[in-house]
């Protein structure tokens, strides 16, 4: 073949396609200094629990809060078919909580509504992500993931005070 | 050569037999649609199917499996056979083993309908462990994506037997953009193989007591991300390689058409951790790794809707448009294939904007499993794809039947109701999740819902009852034109776009296969291969399987 080889690339398509890169780049630059920069971060691998028993020993036996010191909590959360485990926290305003979700039977999916809390509850993982809330009020937490007949009618309230 | 090819009657047969199933799963899968939208918006008909139909959730896996898993493999594998052959203007090389895959997909198609219709299988289409269906169902949805292999293997037999007679001549667009679309397929099919494979069809089946729910994630979203990429790409096809001729204008730039394409083989896979943005059992590393090559994968969509746009503003000029935006008027928006497909196009850029804001690591955490999702993909696989099938279907049922098209003003009206009704139902969806409401959930039944959502939840019913209107007339015209006694007959041309350029000058390293294959095997393995090792070394099947619906 003689033919003469050529990609044929339009002036106005070149300066579309620099613009689009240099988009993504300005998007991943911004997520990125988002995420590591001022740490809104998304869950990462954590520890990993046997969902049969669960719910009997450690400390989704008793799930609940735990005062770690004053203004800083951890909040060890049991998800099952169709509540969560506590159902109702109390804290007060300002608080620094870590979550440790697991569920003890199907996925679950958890969302402190109005808040950046928002995570996939996986049988055998456990989600974990810290949260600081200022604002005083009631919020709710729901599952998001489909999880059986009753799914709709799970959800718990954190009240901040 | 091209002018005067045609499709024998067995490979029409065969390629209409495809979109029969195809359509039959949509038209059915597509019932509970408006049942969702109307229990959304505070009207709950599901407890007057009993005992027919069981719950929202049978319902809702039904909407899910029929009409994104079926409908779209039975249409894409039709489709592929037709812009495979046509385009290389030679038949089939095994016909028979088309045959075999696609009657596996059949014998799949039943298999997996059979436990969805008792109530057995009410897992939704992503069918997450523990939760655990029958067997059958498994099963089935392996025979449907095996089906699809054989078939893409017939195909790639083909091409070889073309490529022995054409040595040194470019692929011809329509034929080279559809094997790409069906080694994509079969590269990402390969997670979901592995997970019922080795995990999900022997856990149904009692042979192993427990399962990674995990991993099983992991091994999903393998597929589950290119798999919207394998219903995309069919669009494309006729975006970039058909729409252009049927608008009266060319393929602005064939180079960048194939370097779109290739960089779709390149990238669809090893991205699928951005599903995966909340898991507890991923590290955040890779996650952030996913989504920069999410962003990547953007840029070819970027491409498209460059070169896509120019082909059809040359079109539109040629056929006396004016002005900046006057092109636009002049297109055939009387043609209804036309019409489907540009509103197609159009809804997709905000599918494709919604998209980006999806992969944007923790952007996702404020819309993750909320209606904004499903909100999205409505704009993508049931905008932008099933509109462009549908477009197609509008040449391509008279083309296989030799029957006009019945009333084809009704085609054009048809595409204007679903525009619209989605319109209103996925801008409602979006910003209803944007405000916290999860998806997969019947929020009429749901106790925590804020006054604010109703007004929006009401838009989500309004939306669906057009879309129902929508999808139905649709179902009518194409049964009206294939099962018509006395239809006039109808001469069809397929309409195959030339490039503004000859092919020819293309450069020849957009059509070999060997350096881009490396290249997508490698890129997987740097962004998955650790990943897997690790989760697939740390397997523990702790969890038994529960029925909860």
């Amino acid at each position: 073949m003689t033919t003469k080889q050529s990609m044929h690339i339009d002036p106005y398509e070149k300066n579309w396609i620099r613009l689009s890169i240099g988009l993504l780049v300005m998007f991943a630059a911004a997520v990125a200094v988002a995420g590591f920069a001022l740490g809104i971060q998304v869950p990462t691998s954590e520890q990993r629990v046997d969902p049969k028993t669960v719910a009997e020993v450690g400390p989704w036996a008793n799930p609940g809060l735990r005062e770690l010191s004053p203004g800083k909590y951890e909040a060890y959360v049991l998800a099952q078919t169709w509540q969560f485990m506590p159902r109702e926290m109390t804290v007060p305003a300002g608080s620094e909580i870590t979550f440790y979700i697991t569920s003890k039977d199907v996925q679950h999916g958890f969302k402190l509504q109005d808040t950046n809390l928002n995570v996939q509850i996986v049988p055998g993982q456990v989600s974990k992500l810290t949260i600081t809330i200022d604002e005083p009020g009631e919020y709710t937490y729901i599952c998001t993931e489909y999880c059986g007949l009753a799914h709709a009618a799970m959800f718990g309230k954190l009240i901040v005070e | 050569m091209l002018e005067n090819y045609e499709l024998s009657p067995g490979e029409k047969k065969f390629i209409g037999w495809h979109l029969v199933f195809g359509i039959l799963a949509l038209s059915i899968g597509s019932l509970f649609g408006p049942l969702q939208a109307f229990e959304h918006a505070g009207l709950d008909l599901y407890p007057y199917l009993q005992p027919l139909f069981k719950s929202y959730y049978q319902g809702l896996t039904l909407h899910g499996v029929l009409n994104a898993l079926v409908f779209t493999t039975f249409f894409i594998t039709g489709f592929l056979t037709l812009t495979v052959t046509y385009g290389l203007t030679r038949p089939l090389r095994y016909p028979k083993l088309n045959a075999v895959g696609f009657w596996m997909m059949v014998v799949g198609l039943v298999t997996t309908a059979v436990p969805l219709l008792m109530d057995e299988a009410s897992v939704l289409y992503t069918f997450y462990p523990p939760m655990q269906a029958h067997w059958s169902f498994y099963l089935g949805l392996t025979l449907v994506v095996v089906g699809s292999w054989v078939e893409g293997w017939g195909f790639y037999y083909t091409y070889y037997a073309w490529r022995q007679e054409n040595k040194g001549v470019r692929t011809p667009f329509i034929s080279f953009s559809s094997l790409i679309t069906m080694v994509m397929w079969q590269i990402a099919t390969l997670g979901i193989a592995a997970e019922i494979l080795t995990m999900l069809l022997p856990w149904s089946l009692g042979w192993i007591d427990g399962a990674d729910p995990q991993l099983a994630r992991t091994y999903f979203w393998f597929t589950g991300h290119p798999l919207v990429y394998f219903w995309l790409l069919p669009a494309y096809i006729s975006w970039y390689g058909m729409l252009p001729k049927q608008a009266g204008g060319k393929l602005f730039s064939d180079s960048l058409a194939r370097l779109a394409f290739w960089l779709f083989l390149l990238l669809s896979v090893p991205l699928g951790f951005h599903h995966q943005f909340v898991d507890p059992g991923v590290p955040a590393g890779w996650k952030f790794l996913h989504a920069i090559l999410t962003y990547s994968v953007f840029l070819p969509s970027m491409l498209t809707a460059f070169t896509v746009v120019a082909s059809l503003e040359y079109a539109g000029r040629q056929r006396g448009g004016k002005g900046l935006l006057g092109w636009i008027r002049a297109l055939p928006w009387d043609d209804p294939s036309v019409t489907a497909q540009l509103l197609a196009a159009i809804l997709f850029v905000f599918g494709g904007i919604g998209g980006l804001t999806n992969a944007s690591y923790n952007v996702n955490l404020v819309i993750h499993n909320t209606a904004w999702v499903p909100g999205h993909f409505h704009l993508t696989v049931a905008s932008a794809v099933t509109m462009s099938f549908m477009g197609i279907s509008y040449w391509l049922i008279p083309y296989l039947t030799g029957k006009k098209l019945w009333k084809p003003k009704w085609a054009v009206i048809q595409s204007w109701i679903w525009f619209v009704g989605m319109i209103i139902f996925s801008n409602a969806m979006h910003v209803v999740g944007l405000l916290g409401a999860p998806r997969r959930t019947p929020l009429g039944l749901a106790p925590y819902i804020p006054e604010e959502w109703n007004g929006h939840l009401l838009r989500v019913g309004i939306g669906g009852a057009i879309m129902f209107v929508g999808m139905y007339l649709y179902v009518f015209i194409v049964a009206k034109t294939a099962f018509a006694k006395h239809a006039e007959p109808a001469t069809v041309e397929i309409p195959v776009a030339e490039a503004m350029h000859d092919p020819q000058e293309t450069p020849d390293w957009l059509d070999r296969w060997v350096p881009w294959l490396i290249g997508t095997v490698a890129l997987i393995l740097v962004a998955y291969g650790p990943q897997l090792i690790d989760q697939i070394a740390n397997i523990s099947l702790t969890s038994p399987g529960f029925k909860v619906w």
